[in-house]
């Protein structure tokens, strides 16, 4: 074996152990052609990811399907500029959607559900049907009372917190399309928030991120959000205060069993 | 006191010293959330020009944020340099850009302690890019650990091997690439995953046993917050810097959990440790406009003069590195190439003027308007206006913080047009290796030297 050979053995070795993007290769002091298209590539499934509108409809209907009640709202942010550059205006709903969730409102209930599009519409079209159909079991089984689950477009994580308070839920439950990344344009991220009302800030929600097919699966992301939900409802709280010790049960007989193994 | 200036029939009226930075500055996305920005172009030019036959001894006398409320500007005030200031405090804004353009680089330290955050972001908002670009090539800030970085003719790059999971072995394997490139001599500096104590000391021990294995003329740092570093401190785990992310406000500092006598202890501790080997400037801080709106605490002061009163916060730790991660904190603040590329010149002249070694994260998210064609200008820009320091991350693709920056590659490609050469002892140190020949070009072979150290 040359020693060419050698060291391109060697590096092949190293970039097997981290998804960065090493022992790319050089052509003088730039990249090889495959590395340019390979990045512009990936950078314009982001862009894609984050510009594409949400399919509401196809959303709602899949919803539907695993026998939810849906409403539909918007924020006040009329459009996808508008979105970016004002995250105050994603944090509100619009005039027509909080008068038409007052209207829908009826006795208090344990939970609310919100599907926003977030920076990733992508997200969303993939992974929060197949969450949500997770999910559903271990919210029957624990006997909760349930809002109508919020489709919202044009949303920030907070417009939570106006959806769960008009519709008097003890807690709210955002599947939110995250930030792209170069490698994860699909990923879908969960907010759990006590008390939700307008003013709440990020150190009182509860966090899962990276939730797809490649990063945290639905089926685990659904096991971790119940048993958030369980806890935050029990000692009426979300935040710093409620660490994620679902992992704890991984190892035991208990996750296999919800996670159908 | 207000403002006034007239252009033709129209009278434009500025309420007090604040409103006129913000709307003299350039448009950017985070002015408009903020409620602060110009509200036409030409209201825009009326402030520049009003601004411009402001006294510097006006803003000196003015704190934009009240001493009695805020421990950032009695930082600024208690240690300002009235002697430095004696040589420009007669100057108007306008007059100050004029000084700066025409004086010799030694001029621009003498006065660098003189120079007030609130100063260089005023002289700022009435300067073009080329400005910004010239005069700070001639403002240098050498600093100096385990090797001197920021001399003339030299820019160094902070080697960026993160992993999403912590992973050593994947760690490892980019630190190998990114030496191999000749990245690495303003540090080898992680953001870790995880923010424990234990993963820290994990994380340090790693790098220092790389730099030792190789007896690389260079500093490690972990970015974790300063207590985290402080207990790892605390617990004998080695410690080269010592970071932490600030802002220009106590409010926004206290949002990110840290004080101005935390940072003084942090400090302390890490001088005491005596791991320098040329130099002892310890601490490494990053910044970026927005944080203190994002944090709600900005009292009303335009984002690009807040950015610079960071940097007073961070001059007062003689630091060996900053940096400005100018497009990371999203478009809300910095909407599109055009305004971070402004940005990203804004802060170096600020940091550069107040004598504050700045290199900057050339970077932007996937939801602004912005590509890699824009971080190549704004790199280009960058290294003919003297920057510091960049960020060298494999493929430009962050794996760990979801964003992109500048790569392994890209520093090749400045120093090339450029003619920019690494901190010495490093580029001593790549020849020694025959990673590079003399000249500093990399040799043919794909880093063999660093895989055969790797197996003995």
């Amino acid at each position: 074996m040359s020693r060419e050979d050698e060291a391109a053995g060697a590096w092949r070795r190293l970039a097997a152990l981290t998804p960065a993007r090493i022992a790319l290769g050089r052509a003088g002091s730039g990249l090889p052609t495959r590395e340019v298209l390979r990045f512009s590539l990936a950078h314009a499934q982001a862009r894609d990811a984050v510009h594409t509108p949400l399919d509401v409809e196809a959303v709602r209907e899949g919803i539907t399907a695993l026998g939810f009640e849906t409403l539909v709202v918007a924020s006040a942010a009329p459009d996808r500029a508008t979105y970016l550059r004002r995250p105050d205006l994603g944090r509100r709903l619009d005039e027509d959607s909080a008068a038409a969730l007052a209207a829908a409102a009826r006795n208090p209930v344990d939970l609310a559900l919100v599907v926003a599009d977030g920076l990733s519409a992508r997200a969303v079209h993939e992974g929060a049907v197949p969450l949500l159909a997770a999910l559903a079991p271990a919210l029957a089984g624990a006997g909760l009372s349930l809002a109508p689950v919020v489709v919202a477009t044009q949303a920030r994580v907070a417009l939570g917190d106006a959806v769960g308070a008009r519709l008097e839920a003890r807690a709210v439950a955002v599947l939110i399309g995250e930030r792209p990344g170069l490698s994860s344009p699909d990923s879908l991220g969960v907010y759990l928030t006590f008390g939700p009302r307008p003013g709440r800030t990020d150190a009182e929600r509860n966090c899962l991120s990276n939730v797809r097919a490649a990063g945290l699966r639905p089926d685990l992301a659904a096991f971790k959000l119940s048993w958030l939900i369980d806890r935050a409802l029990t000692r009426e709280l979300t935040g710093v205060s409620l660490k994620d010790e679902s992992d704890r049960l991984i190892e035991g007989p208990a996750e296999r069993q919800a996670l159908g193994q | 006191m207000s403002y006034r200036h007239v252009v033709g029939p129209r009278t434009f009226v500025f309420a007090d010293l604040a409103e006129l930075m913000a709307k003299a500055s350039p448009p950017r996305s985070g002015d408009r959330l903020a409620g602060l920005a110009a509200e036409s172009a030409a209201e825009g030019v009326a402030a520049r020009w009003c601004l411009a036959e402001v006294p510097l001894a006006e803003i000196l006398a003015r704190p934009l944020i009240p001493y009695e409320a805020d421990d950032v500007t009695r930082l600024i005030l208690d240690t300002h340099d009235a002697a430095a200031f004696g040589r420009i405090g007669h100057l108007t804004v306008g007059d100050f850009r004029e000084f700066l353009l025409t004086a010799p680089p030694e001029t621009l330290a003498a006065i660098a302690p003189g120079v007030t955050p609130e100063i260089a972001a005023a002289v700022s908002k009435i300067m073009r890019n080329q400005d910004l670009i010239l005069v700070a090539r001639k403002a240098r800030v050498v600093t100096r650990l385990r090797n001197t970085i920021g001399l003339p003719g030299t820019m160094a790059v902070r080697l960026q091997p993160n992993h999403p999971s912590d992973d050593p072995a994947g760690i490892a394997a980019a630190i190998l690439d990114g030496l191999a490139y000749g990245c690495g001599d303003a540090c080898i500096g992680i953001n870790p995953a995880s923010d424990s104590v234990q993963g820290l000391a994990g994380l340090l021990h790693l790098l220092a046993e790389t730099i030792e294995r190789f007896a690389i003329p260079t500093q490690a740092c972990v970015l974790t917050h300063v207590t985290t570093t402080l207990e790892a401190m605390n617990r004998g785990v080695p410690v080269d810097l010592v970071f932490q992310s600030i802002a220009g406000t106590q409010a926004a500092n206290a949002s990110f959990g840290v004080t101005l006598p935390l940072l003084k202890e942090a400090h302390e501790a890490a001088l005491a440790l005596e791991r320098g080997t040329v130099g002892d400037n310890v601490m490494y801080f990053e910044t970026g406009q927005g944080s203190a709106l994002s944090a709600d605490a900005h009292h009303g002061i335009d984002q690009q003069t807040l950015e610079a009163r960071a940097y007073a916060v961070a001059r007062a730790f003689r630091p060996l590195l900053v940096n400005t991660v100018v497009g990371f904190i999203g478009p809300e603040y910095l909407y599109d190439g055009k305004e971070i590329i402004r940005a990203g010149l804004e802060d170096h002249f600020c940091g550069k003027l107040m004598g504050v070694p700045l290199g900057v994260d050339v970077c932007y998210t996937n939801h602004a308007e912005a590509d890699q064609d824009d971080m190549d200008t704004l790199l280009t820009l960058l290294g003919t206006a003297g920057v510091t320091y960049i960020m060298g991350i494999p493929g430009a693709d962050d794996v760990m913080l979801n964003y992109q920056s500048t790569s392994f590659h890209d520093q090749l490609y400045l120093r090339e047009v450029t003619g920019l050469k690494r901190a010495p002892e490093f580029a001593a140190w790549l020849v020694r290796m025959g990673l590079t020949d003399a000249d500093g070009a990399l040799r043919p072979g794909g880093g063999m030297p660093l895989l055969a150290g790797l197996a003995a």
